[in-house]
């Protein structure tokens, strides 16, 4: 899995050529991962409501996530270092203002400007030295600090990435407090590996704000699921230290219970769970 | 318009000169509140001498006034100047090291090298 991974095949300028950024936007199954991380990162900036604010979208890619916020009546600019995704975005005549940038060197914008700024998939980028000159920890501190700037007081920057390694996380959060953020990590879904997504949620100044807590997947199940469900099935499979017998319906409702935790969507239980097919003649 | 109010160059360099080639006038739906809101954040100089390079037949106020953020025309006026004019080829130059930042479909180019990062 580790060598599939975007950053590992080149720097970002060039990985996302003309081919990779048409996929950007014909790919339905990115699209749709990117418009649910980029609601829950909305979500999570919790901008005044009925409001329209200026949003600055870091990594902006062909706009899949400005998209998001133009449907919520937000405006935005994005800030993207590719010059062919910026072209997918115009091509796809998305409402936000495009630039062209690093974000390695830092935001060329002025202070204050946004009320807030998300970035989906992008700050993983930013771990990779592609030039003999960069410095990843160097290049995150550039960012942060430029971003706090532009950033209005109080305001929220939500960022989405996957690290790739727990020391990845820790240089990044370091280098956030460094430029004088305030916030941290919140993790939807952590028991899962596939579901799993990290957001950095990071306040700029501003009056002492709650972190708000990750999805675990059971909002909504609660008091559906009860712990004692199980309790006498137990009894019986004993002997197997816990396990239930493969394939039998406790092993069924078991499996599917895990994978609910993982964030997974599983039908729910009903009475025909699990129940035998009839044989045909 | 709205993004050359806030673009600044490498270090300090604010507001960006804009030598525009083409500019195109797109329409956007007016939103009241947001141009109220925006108005707070922009640099009044700025956009008038962003209008000036532009040479747009756009007659602005020379200040604004507390009173103007809640003028209908005079939001009317910002939100045609600020959102509907959209530069498409040109440059942008920075006023203090003279980097000219070369603006393409719209989009501007602000990547630099790596001599001139501090």
């Amino acid at each position: 899995m580790a060598s599939k991974r975007p950053e590992h095949q080149g720097p970002p300028d060039i990985f996302y050529n003309e081919e990779e950024a048409r996929k950007y936007s014909q790919n339905t199954h990115i699209i749709d991962v990117q418009t649910k991380l980029s609601e829950r990162a909305i979500e999570l900036l919790n901008l005044p409501d009925e409001e329209s604010c200026l949003v600055l979208d870091v990594g902006c890619g062909s706009g899949l996530s400005g998209e998001v916020l133009t449907d919520l009546g937000h405006q935005w600019v994005g800030l993207d270092i590719s010059s062919s995704m910026l072209d997918v975005a115009q091509e796809r005549e998305v409402e936000g203002d495009l630039v062209l940038g690093d974000i390695g060197y830092g935001m060329p914008f002025r202070a204050g400007a946004f009320d807030g700024a998300i970035s989906i998939s992008a700050l993983q980028w930013l771990c990779q030295a592609d030039k003999n000159y960069h410095n990843p920890i160097k290049r995150l501190y550039k960012f942060f600090s430029t971003l706090y700037s532009c950033l209005a007081r109080g305001a929220r920057a939500v960022l989405q990435f996957y690290p790739e390694t727990p020391n990845q996380v820790d240089m990044i959060t370091q280098q956030a407090m460094k430029a004088g953020f305030t916030g941290g990590l919140v993790v939807d879904y952590p028991n899962s590996t596939r579901a799993k997504k990290m957001f950095l949620c990071l306040f700029a100044g501003g009056q002492v704000q709650e972190l708000p807590t990750g999805l675990t997947g059971e909002e909504g199940n609660e008091g559906v699921r009860t712990q004692a469900r199980y309790d006498t099935e137990r009894q019986r499979y004993r002997h197997l230290r816990g396990k239930s017998l493969k394939k039998s319906r406790t092993w069924i409702l078991e499996k599917k219970d895990r994978w609910r935790n993982k964030g997974r969507d599983v039908r729910p239980d009903s009475k025909y769970t699990a129940r035998r097919r009839p044989k045909p003649f | 318009m709205l993004t050359s109010n806030i673009l600044k160059g490498v270090t300090k360099g604010f507001p960006l000169k804009i030598k525009a080639v083409k500019v195109e006038n797109v329409s956007v739906d007016y939103n009241r509140d947001f141009v109220a809101r925006i108005l707070q954040r922009i640099e009044y100089g700025a956009l008038q001498s962003a209008v000036k390079d532009l040479g747009l037949n756009e007659s602005l106020p020379e200040t604004m006034s507390d009173a103007m953020q809640q003028d209908d025309e005079f939001l009317k006026l910002m939100h045609k100047v600020l959102l509907e004019y959209e530069i498409e080829e040109g440059e942008l130059i920075c006023p203090e090291t003279g980097r000219k930042f070369p603006i393409s479909k719209g989009i501007p180019n602000m990547l630099l090298q790596e001599t001139e990062v501090s």
